[in-house]
């Protein structure tokens, strides 16, 4: 398994009584796999990724990743994790807007202390995989929405991650630029990418070969693997 | 290529950048201006004393050096007792006076310094040469316009005014020999020397064998302190005041400058603390989703943290630069109007540019950029990831 969370439940204080957002989830992820996490606005799919992908810690449970507890890693130790073992896609690209398209890309690359020629050619086999060969050198601002989130694609793919993570990656596009991604999606797990997708997105859904659905933070729905 | 992240990041502001940096330069040359000025007076004064070459000046007891008109009667006698002393090596007498040189119906009045040619101290030849006969004066530029005359006329100079009998008295016919360069006068005032024999002559009875300061040079290896004291006890009716000692005058005079340098000084640095501070984070904040997600992505905290003082630093070391010009220009002007004061002379620096009293003021403006990082890169570093995020989705 890629990743095997047990009973993980994450609260948050609210007026000073605690909020569960996450109420016990237990989840398998394989190797290779592409799941979509669905559910209403407020069911907890974010804070679940969040707790997948080791940017927030769970107030009970445990959650194990390519091996590792991530639950019980330091700052430090979650931070090293999440650069070399986890990808993540964001809404909104997220990229820096004083960087070039490859300077985005080598940027987790850099973090990792790959040497410069290693990292610009990463760069560039990156960016050719997701069609952007020709804008290398742009800035986030001369890219269209659709471009940007394939950059951001390529930075989250850049220090070939265990798994990658993606919140509501279509939420920002227009339907047709939307399809494409959906397509990009289904290319990178046919190419070997284990991914989780949190998605209002029903196209995207149905693109994954699992959907988990939640509900008020628990799993009411889970398809299984499908071919 | 973090670095280079926070050069980019002020880069693409540009103009809040500039803004900034200008307003860290102009308190970073206020702050060496109040450097330079906090020691210039004192320094440049200590020049001006220790330019003439003399260590002590004696005067009559309780009187600065030409702060009245009082002068020493005996002259010769003491001159030839202090000489005496084993510790001193030379004695200039000087007695100052005024001189009258008529123009056309009117008359030019300035100062006269009676003076021995060849270890005077007050003055420096700038044109013609040195007084060889009791029949030769030195005048500076503005004595020699004012009265319309140049080197090698003879002139009929006055050394006073009876305002009884409505003459002038002590006339003498005298040669421009000389244009010297008063160092102890301002740059207006008009000023001739003769030796102190015509002087004391032209000045009658009441000049007679009087002098109004005796400069003393030490010998190597004395204490110029020392043979101050001595001379004092030996001499009861005169002060010697030691450079030293003049120096801790002109400090007590000079108090309030410091103190007024210091707390403008102080002003200056929290200008500069503030001016950075506030501006990065500004940055920060508006950057915060943007350092929430290099964080998610596996950036290390130190890492922003560096990547946020490397902005305050940048910001303080060009402001310190740009000042460090700034200062100095501005320092020359307030020096121009300062020096215009009348009685100083023309030559006082208000303010003394001290290459590692500048740099350390600099650098202390600089660590002060550094200081004012610290808070918004603590921020930045610290910032939940997922709830930044989250509320960023939502704003």
């Amino acid at each position: 398994m890629v990743l095997s969370a047990r009973d993980l439940r994450r609260e948050y204080a609210v007026a000073g009584r605690p909020v569960a957002a996450v109420k016990g989830i237990s989840l398998d992820v394989a190797a290779g796999e592409y799941v979509a996490i669905v559910g209403p606005s407020g069911c907890g799919k974010s804070t679940l990724l969040n707790l997948l992908g080791a940017i927030d810690r769970p107030t009970s449970g445990s959650l194990t990743i390519a091996g590792r507890d991530v639950s019980r890693l330091s700052d430090a130790e979650a931070t090293r994790f999440r650069l070399t073992q986890i990808g993540f896609v964001f809404q909104r690209f997220y990229l820096m807007p004083t960087l070039t398209a490859a300077e985005n890309v080598e940027l987790p690359m850099a973090e990792a202390k790959l040497p410069r020629g290693a990292r610009e050619a990463r760069a560039r086999e990156l960016l050719g995989y997701v069609g952007l060969d020709g804008r290398a050198d742009h800035r986030p601002f001369q890219l269209s929405g659709g471009e940007q989130q394939r950059v951001a694609i390529a930075r989250a793919l850049a220090n070939r991650p265990a798994l990658l993570l993606a919140d509501e990656p279509t939420g920002e596009l227009d339907a047709r630029t939307g399809a494409e991604m959906i397509e990009m999606f289904a290319r990178l797990n046919a190419d070997g990418t284990t991914l989780v997708v949190v998605t209002h997105d029903e196209d995207l859904a149905k693109a994954a070969k699992r959907v988990v659905h939640l509900r008020d933070g628990v799993i009411v729905d889970d398809t299984g693997p499908r071919a | 290529m973090l670095m280079r992240l926070a050069i980019a990041t002020l880069w693409r502001r540009r103009a809040r950048t500039a803004l900034t940096t200008a307003g860290v330069a102009v308190a970073a040359a206020m702050l060496l201006d109040m450097v330079m000025l906090g020691s210039g007076m004192r320094e440049s004064f200590r020049g001006f004393l220790e330019q003439q070459d003399y260590h002590l000046r004696m005067t009559p007891r309780g009187t600065m050096p030409f702060d009245s008109e009082a002068t020493i009667g005996g002259a010769t006698a003491l001159l030839a007792r202090v000489a005496s002393d084993p510790d001193v090596a030379g004695v200039a007498p000087v007695l100052g006076g005024k001189l009258f040189v008529p123009r056309g119906d009117s008359v030019v009045s300035g100062f006269a310094l009676g003076i021995a040619p060849g270890i005077q101290a007050d003055y420096v030849i700038a044109e013609g040469r040195e007084i060889a006969a009791p029949n030769e004066t030195v005048w500076n530029g503005a004595l020699l316009e004012a009265a319309g005359r140049r080197i090698g006329d003879t002139v009929r100079v006055s050394a006073g005014y009876d305002p009884q009998l409505r003459r002038f008295t002590g006339a003498r016919e005298l040669v421009i020999v000389g244009r010297g360069r008063f160092v102890m006068l301002s740059g207006g005032e008009l000023a001739g020397a003769v030796t102190l024999a015509t002087l004391q002559a032209m000045g009658g009875a009441d000049r007679s064998d009087r002098i109004s300061v005796a400069l003393v040079r030490v010998r190597d290896g004395a204490s110029a302190d020392s043979v101050a004291a001595r001379l004092e006890r030996s001499e009861p009716q005169m002060s010697a005041i030691s450079t030293e000692a003049a120096l801790r005058f002109v400090d007590e005079r000079l108090g309030y400058f410091r103190q007024l340098a210091f707390i403008l000084a102080s002003v200056s640095l929290a200008v500069g603390f503030l001016l950075v501070t506030t501006l990065v984070t500004v940055s920060v904040n508006e950057r915060i989703g943007e350092i929430a997600v290099l964080r998610a992505i596996g950036v290390a905290r130190w890492r922003i943290v560096a990547q946020v003082m490397v902005e305050g630093v940048v910001l303080s070391t060009v402001g310190a630069v740009m000042g460090l010009g700034l200062g100095l220009i501005t320092a020359k002007w307030l020096n121009g109007i300062l020096a215009s004061f009348p009685g100083l002379p023309a030559a006082f620096d208000f303010f003394l540019f001290e290459p590692a009293a500048a740099y350390k003021a600099l650098g202390l403006l600089v660590l002060c950029g550094i200081l004012a990082g610290v808070w918004p890169a603590w921020r930045a570093s610290t910032l939940p990831i997922a709830k930044t995020l989250r509320e960023e989705a939502v704003a």
